[in-house]
């Protein structure tokens, strides 16, 4: 039998069956009733949980996640039972063949498809659970989402593109332009704020991208291929951007890609292959190797 | 370098509590109006082709009931002179207008007829024009729609974009229309019957075939707008990312 805390009073009240006002002061339960009920909601289809020690070490976790396209009559699995627990603060690189999955994957933790089967929790929250309201707020406060195609709005500025998550959020404009300003002038694009994406080159539309994708001060970025639509130099700076956003604002990054270069900077790299997780190496692993595959495959600038 | 620390801070609690507390998405009408009227300005191209088919259904209809309104003017004037003619003769407005003014009324009632059917099929085909072009820009823009929805954007917000667009167009159009179709009718009618028939026309009905004309036009580019519009604002977010045009 679980209890609560009055929020007034202090007292501690059962909750069996449904308590709205407290026995003591009479004082309005429903929030933590609510509260209550989405914790448990969240902690249903675990194995074993411990809100002591998983509750803020996971941010991401997926159990069993499993997704199946129907083309016609064919049914073609594109993700396969994948587990995949991913820590506050990390880079973490998902690497695969094309086909593999990768872009499921993204889809899926960025809570923009639904899974066929299995869950996926965001900060212990299961995504199958939210309304569309609720899935709304996760992607425009909770996710920064980067694209391959950098996706920005072609008739809007790159102040506006912005900006943009930031008007759903609720900003007032004066806090938003500047914060807009600022977010531009650190991806180096402080003189191109009025700029239309069709007058910035591909490295500066995904750094206009970047930006947007840290508008609401997301705890998670999701980039899918960030650097396959640029060349050698540009890839690089973007990766360099987003390690320096991990490193110094401690932004969760989970970035699907086949770039090499991103082996670099990643935490930890997980490798899929046919929809399920072939291997997960540590970047304490990796050190050694990628001493030599990084002077082969990255040119200096 | 900017602080990133500050500007890239993590959203501190469970979520599942900040989801309680701070649960507001918004999109206020003055951005959303502010965004779609972009939206018109910079695919001028496109709007202006949706806007086409509203101004030549409209001004189809414009036209018609100018031509009806001028008609009957003249004719009411015609019968004014008929009966101030008879008056001066001592006769009966009857004799004098007699034989060929029934067939004149007869003949009118059936032409009108025919030219309401045409109104009718002018705007369904001009409906049927509208929808077409409303499904296009709404399905070149599903990569569009899927991004927004990536940065938050609830599914209100996009109906809500795609309407303030077709509304625009619809009333910029159907005006454009009405003076179109009004003008060409009365300079027909001018050239035929002289300068002063615009004197002759009844203006309140007039204004009311107008007003009448602006409610179509902007009903029928709003109803054309509003599936193809609810159809992208429902599709998941991957799906519309994913599309291809």
């Amino acid at each position: 039998m679980a209890k609560i805390e009055c929020p007034n009073c202090g007292a501690e009240i059962e909750t069996a069956g449904i308590v709205t006002v407290c026995p003591e002061c009479n004082a309005d339960l429903r929030d933590v009733m609510e509260k209550l009920a989405r914790e448990r909601k969240t902690s249903r289809g675990d194995l074993v949980r411990d809100d002591s020690v998983t509750t803020h070490e996971f941010i991401v976790r997926t159990r069993d996640l499993a997704k199946i396209y129907t083309m016609g009559e064919v049914e073609v699995p594109a993700l396969r039972g994948v587990d995949l627990d991913v820590r506050r603060g990390e880079y973490l690189s998902i690497m695969g063949p094309s086909g593999s999955g990768k872009t499921t994957l993204f889809n899926m933790i960025g809570g923009l498809d639904k899974p066929s089967d299995g869950s996926c929790y965001i900060e212990e929250v299961d995504m199958a659970q939210l309304d569309a309201f609720e899935l709304a707020w996760l992607r425009c406060r909770k996710i920064g989402y980067i694209f391959q195609t950098f996706n920005l709005i072609p008739v809007m500025t790159a102040l506006e593109n912005v900006t943009l998550p930031m008007i759903f959020a609720g900003m007032g404009t004066d806090e938003m332009m500047d914060r807009g300003r600022e977010l531009l002038d650190m991806v180096g694009l402080g003189d191109r704020l009025h700029h239309k994406p069709f007058e910035l080159s591909g490295g500066q539309q995904q750094r206009v991208a970047v930006a947007r994708s840290l508008a609401n001060s997301p705890a998670i970025v999701l980039a899918d291929e960030p650097t396959g639509n640029l060349d050698l130099q540009t890839g690089k700076e973007i990766i360099d951007l987003l390690k320096e956003l991990n490193r110094e604002g401690g932004v969760t990054i989970i970035s699907a890609t086949h770039d090499l270069k991103m082996i670099d900077v990643s935490d930890r790299i997980v490798h899929i292959r046919d929809g399920e997780v072939e291997r997960i190496e540590e970047r304490a692993d990796l050190e050694l190797e990628i001493g030599t595959l990084g002077s082969e495959h990255v040119p200096e600038h | 370098m900017i602080d990133i620390k500050r500007l890239a801070k993590m959203g501190g609690g469970g979520a599942a509590e900040e989801l309680h507390i701070q649960r507001q998405i918004v999109l206020p009408w003055s951005e959303a109006f502010r965004i779609s009227i972009r939206n018109v300005t910079l695919r001028l191209g496109r709007a202006v082709i949706t806007a086409a088919g509203v101004i030549l259904g409209i001004a189809f209809f414009s036209s018609v009931c100018t031509s009806k309104v001028i008609q009957d003017g003249l004719a009411a004037s015609e019968a004014l002179q008929i009966q101030a003619l008879a008056a001066a003769t001592g006769g009966t407005s009857e004799e004098l207008g007699s034989g060929s003014a029934a067939a004149d009324i007869q003949e009118r009632k059936a032409q009108q007829a025919r030219q309401l059917w045409l109104v009718i099929m002018s705007l369904l085909v001009c409906g049927v024009g509208i929808t077409n072009s409303m499904l296009m820009s709404v399905t070149e823009r599903f990569q569009e729609i899927g991004t927004m929805k990536c940065l938050g954007a609830l599914d209100v917000f996009i109906v809500r974009l795609f309407l303030i667009e077709a509304a625009t167009i619809g009333v910029l159009g159907s005006v454009v229309g009405l003076i179109l179709g009004h003008l060409a009718m009365l300079l027909i009618f001018s050239l035929k019957e002289g300068f002063s028939t615009a004197a002759k026309m009844d203006w309140s009905v007039m204004l009311i075939y107008l007003a009448i004309g602006l409610a179509i036009g902007t009903v029928i580019s709003l109803v054309a707008a509003v599936p193809p519009a609810m159809r992208a604002a429902r599709m998941r977010p991957a799906v519309a990312l994913q599309s291809e045009i």
